[in-house]
């Protein structure tokens, strides 16, 4: 146990790409917590999906023991927080379990919406914020005009920020000083009973599940009965221990630590993020404020290419949501794509970590349908379905109205690109409700319907900014418009994998958008195929896909034979990544890429 | 004797003694630049073939050359020799374009080439190369009658085509061939070469292979019907039927591994796989449905396998395909289209 006094709990808050896992990295090795021979890029970031992507998904430990300058040894607890919106709740709750943020700005880029939403988490956490200036090492660093603008935009002292490289390693010694001496203590008391918070959990194949806690009071020793507060589920404690940042058993818990515990807990599920944990007997009779879980905002149907692989679809799909409370799915099934999951994600880059995984850790390849946000259909006999399939829109003469979910996202944009994040956001029914400027930043404020934001907004805002807009939401409220289902035809046969949800007034344009690139999606075929949008029965943009017309080999003679045997054995299994519809083989990209606007 | 010919000489003796007494109806010098050999390996070469195997009345000989003066100087002493057919590789009409196809020789050389092979053979065949890069319609049209100016009995007409796990696949994989006609330029050049030839009396027996009736390649049309025949020398690829199965060979393809494995293991051979019965059906699907009179259904139904009956139905709907009593054949419409229409045969 050690006391509270040395006791330091601290998260790192910055936008993508502005070093966070760097710094982290370089923490850990100044401190030499990992040995250099075991060292590697980005440590505490464990999944190969987030190393490739250079992101964070879910948020990491380590425990770091610093000896600080004043001769005494420290205890620092650092959690990793992910910086991507669609993860914004595992930074909200994470920031509950310590007591003060580095706020990391990259000093050649400036403060981004990210680093504000997250700031805002740490505000709202009562934090104390060390602010960081990283990157100094780049030509283009203005330490003082990113300082002025964190005291700006952001509101807090920055003239003394930190001036780091994380890459050069200047400025670490004095990021850990300024975590000794600036960051608060936790408060807790020891002889008080066990109350702790849990933090996270997920699972591991030999552990079961790996609980995340932060104790508050008292005391927590490996052996003893623990009770969930919320469930009033009981569980002998197997094992308790940090993260250096692999896993390291200790003996005992106290109050303002960070820590882990196993208790033979078999799903991730039977754990609430926000929980309280105490003694099963004398336990605390005060529950922790706990957290609202996060809800799935954008939903999709995933199904195998090959309808052999449903099975192995279900399994994997059990085992990551095992690990994942806030992946939601459940079976469906379609009449072109057969039997699938519905599966509920936090945004589209949850989306597609999930589908990557499947697609690698599990190696089967998925057709993804077209994202959908949840719609209200209000019914003439006053009841209220919640959609999350296009597929399943209700008979029209049946419904009386549709509501939609509204974000309000905020924005930051060089002056020179402004012009065309305003369109970008006209063009997705957005309303402005504010702009401002931070020197020569914009900082635009859109109310915008979700599901116009949900699929490329992102790609589409980071391609007309080339990469430098920053961009955050939180979701407002449901708002009732004029929206209608568009139905796609393939060769005249409707393919309900394509149907989305549009407004009235953009729908001949998205319809004439969608058929225009299933035309260029859909490989040539031995005959004509048509391809319509239509609205309930009437057509509202068509192409048409001419027939293949050259197709063959121009030299084959004895010695071809075998080649061109192989070179169509090898076609036959490529042809297995298309699905049939009828007689039309549509290839699994299709489906996302149909929706891809590039407006 | 040098170490090639007694190398051809013993793989002629090899392969003899495993067929057995068999009728030659053709022997081809192909792939590479055959014209380069010595005149007296060629000759000493059918001096063999002639020892091993009966040679029918009208066997055809046939050896590919290319059209430089050097190789043209040695067409009479292949003629003595027994070659009685020439196919010569002019490729295209035009200089800068045999420049871009790495072509050694110019136009005004092919022509005294061809000249003296017509001179010298009672057959002359060439080949052009169309859809290259930047070609347009008018070009290729111009150019193919100049050729049949010529008056051919034999033209070979090769589309460049791309196709998958060949160099120029590769290259335009990487995006390193530009200029390419698009499908429909392809296919209007191909109908437009139909048109012509037939025109001019030279249809087309099989999708890139144009004759005068009855001066059709022989030889061609044994790897295009299935039959057997026998690969020999450098990379040559073989398919036998022996004790009733269907073998395909291959030797090494680099002339020195070929040259020191017939040295020490008396066989140049590197492959020799017995075809399965799904196989053969493939292949002679593949092979079949290239020529216009198609696959006399026989064939195939000595085959324990069969098409896929929907797939046909579709095609024929469609209007690629045609199957009568004796023979399964691609329409005019379906041979441009013969690899879609093979996955379409294949398809489980």
């Amino acid at each position: 146990m050690t006391e509270l006094s040395k006791i330091r709990n601290f998260s790192i808050v910055a936008h993508i790409d502005h070093g966070k896992s760097t710094l982290a990295d370089r923490l850990i090795q100044e401190t030499n917590t990992v040995a250099d021979r075991d060292m590697k890029e980005q440590m505490l970031d464990s999944m190969d999906i987030e190393r490739e992507r250079g992101i964070t998904i879910k948020a990491n430990t380590v425990r770091i023991d610093y000896t600080a300058e004043d001769g005494e040894d420290y205890v620092l607890n650092l959690i990793d927080t992910p910086g991507h919106v669609d993860f914004a709740y595992e930074v909200s709750r994470s920031m509950r379990a310590v007591e003060g943020s580095l706020l990391v700005v990259d000093s050649s880029q400036g403060v981004e919406a990210q680093t504000l939403a997250n700031v805002y988490h740490a505000m709202e956490a009562d934090h104390e914020i060390v602010p960081i200036l990283n990157k100094i090492d780049l030509p283009a660093s203005d330490c003082e005009r990113v300082a002025e603008q964190i005291e700006d935009v952001i509101g807090i002292e920055a003239t003394g920020a930190i001036q780091v490289s994380a890459k050069t390693g200047q400025g670490i010694r004095e990021t850990l000083e300024a975590i000794v001496n600036e960051l608060p203590a936790p408060k807790g008391d020891a002889d008080a009973p066990l109350k702790a918070m849990l933090v996270d959990s997920w699972y591991d194949a030999y552990l079961g599940v790996i609980v995340l806690i932060r104790i508050i009071d008292g005391k927590l020793k490996k052996g003893e009965r623990i009770r969930m507060m919320s469930t009033n589920a009981v569980y002998p404690v197997d094992r308790i221990g940090v993260f250096r940042p692999q896993m390291e058993s200790i003996d005992e818990l106290g109050p303002g630590e960070l820590g882990f515990l196993t208790a033979s807990i078999k799903q991730v599920r039977d754990t609430r993020v926000g929980d309280t944990i105490t003694h099963e007997k004398k336990g605390t009779t005060e529950v922790l404020d706990g957290f609202k879980p996060a809800q799935p905002v954008v939903f999709c149907g995933l199904f195998p290419v090959d309808t052999a692989e449903f099975e192995d679809l279900r399994d994997s799909i059990e085992k990551l949501a095992l690990n994942d409370a806030s992946f939601s799915y459940e079976m469906e099934t379609s009449a072109a794509l057969g039997f699938g999951f519905r599966c509920g994600f936090l945004g589209l880059l949850h989306l597609e970590v999930i589908r990557d995984r499947i697609e690698r850790e599990y190696d089967i390849d998925l057709i993804t349908t077209a994202p959908s946000v949840i719609y209200h259909v209000h019914m003439r006999d006053g009841t209220m379905i919640e959609l999350h399939n296009p597929a399943d829109m209700p008979d029209l003469t049946l419904v009386d109205h549709l509501e939609e979910p509204r974000i309000k996202a905020t924005i930051l944009v060089p002056d020179e690109y402004l012009g065309d994040v305003l369109k970008l956001c006209q063009d997705r029914r957005g309303i402005q409700e504010n702009l401002t400027y931070a020197g020569s930043r914009a900082m635009v404020v859109y109310d915008l319907p979700l599901n116009e934001v949900v699929f490329d907004f992102y790609d589409r805002l980071k391609s007309v900014t080339k990469g430098y807009a920053s961009f955050d939401y939180v979701m407002t409220e449901y708002r009732q418009d004029n929206l209608v289902k568009m139905s796609v035809l393939v060769n005249d046969e409707p393919v309900d994998a394509l149907s989305t949800m549009v407004h009235r007034d953009r729908a001949e344009m998205r319809g004439r958008a969608m058929v225009e690139k299933l035309k260029d999606l859909i490989p040539r075929h031995m005959f004509k195929i048509p391809i319509q949008a239509a609205i309930g029965g009437k057509v509202i943009a068509r192409e048409t896909l001419s027939a293949m017309r050259k197709d063959v080999t121009a030299k084959c003679y004895g010695g071809d034979a075998s080649r061109k045997r192989k070179l169509l054995d090898k076609q036959k299994k490529g042809k297995k990544k298309m699905r049939q519809f009828g007689r039309v083989d549509i290839p699994q990209e299709a489906f996302i890429n149909a929706l891809k606007m590039d407006d | 004797m040098d170490a090639w010919e007694t190398a051809f000489l013993a793989e002629i003796d090899r392969v003899g003694r495993e067929t057995g007494p068999r009728v030659l109806d053709s022997v081809f010098f192909g792939g590479g630049t055959p014209s380069l050999m010595p005149v007296r390996l060629v000759d000493r070469i059918l001096t063999r073939v002639r020892e091993t195997w009966h040679l029918s009345n009208n066997c055809e000989i046939t050896l590919e050359a290319n059209p430089t003066s050097i190789e043209a100087d040695k067409f009479r002493g292949f003629r003595d020799a027994g070659v009685n057919r020439v196919s010569i590789g002019i490729q295209a009409l035009n200089d800068p374009d045999l420049k871009k196809l790495g072509r050694l020789h110019s136009v005004s050389e092919a022509m005294t080439a061809l000249e003296t092979a017509c001179n010298t053979f009672n057959r002359v065949s060439f080949d052009l190369i169309y859809a290259r890069q930047d070609q347009s319609l008018p070009e290729w049209q111009a150019e193919l009658n100049r050729a049949l100016d010529l008056e051919p009995d034999h033209l070979s007409l090769y589309q460049l085509t791309i196709e998958d796990g060949t160099a120029f696949g590769d290259r335009f994989a990487k995006g390193g061939l530009r200029g390419l006609p698009s499908e429909d330029l392809s296919a209007d050049m191909y109908f437009a070469t139909q048109e012509i030839c037939d025109h001019k009396g030279l249809p087309a027996y099989e999708v890139s292979n144009h004759a005068r009736p009855g001066q059709e390649s022989r030889h061609n049309l044994i790897y295009w019907n299935y039959g057997d025949y026998a690969g020999i020398g450098p990379g040559a690829h073989g398919r036998l039927t022996l004790d009733g199965e269907k073998y395909a060979t291959e030797t090494h393809l680099a002339p020195n591994s070929w040259l020191s494995s017939v040295s020490a293991n008396r066989s140049g051979e590197s492959v020799r796989d017995k075809i399965s019965e799904q196989d053969q059906y493939v292949e002679r699907l593949l092979m079949g449905l290239r020529l216009h009179g198609g696959i006399l259904i026989q064939h195939l139904s000595s085959i324990s396998f069969s098409p896929n009956a929907s797939s046909i139905n579709e095609l024929r709907e469609n209007g690629l395909i045609s199957v009568d009593e004796t023979r399964l054949k691609a329409t005019p419409e379906g041979r441009p289209l013969l690899n879609a229409i093979l996955r379409k045969l294949l398809e489980d």
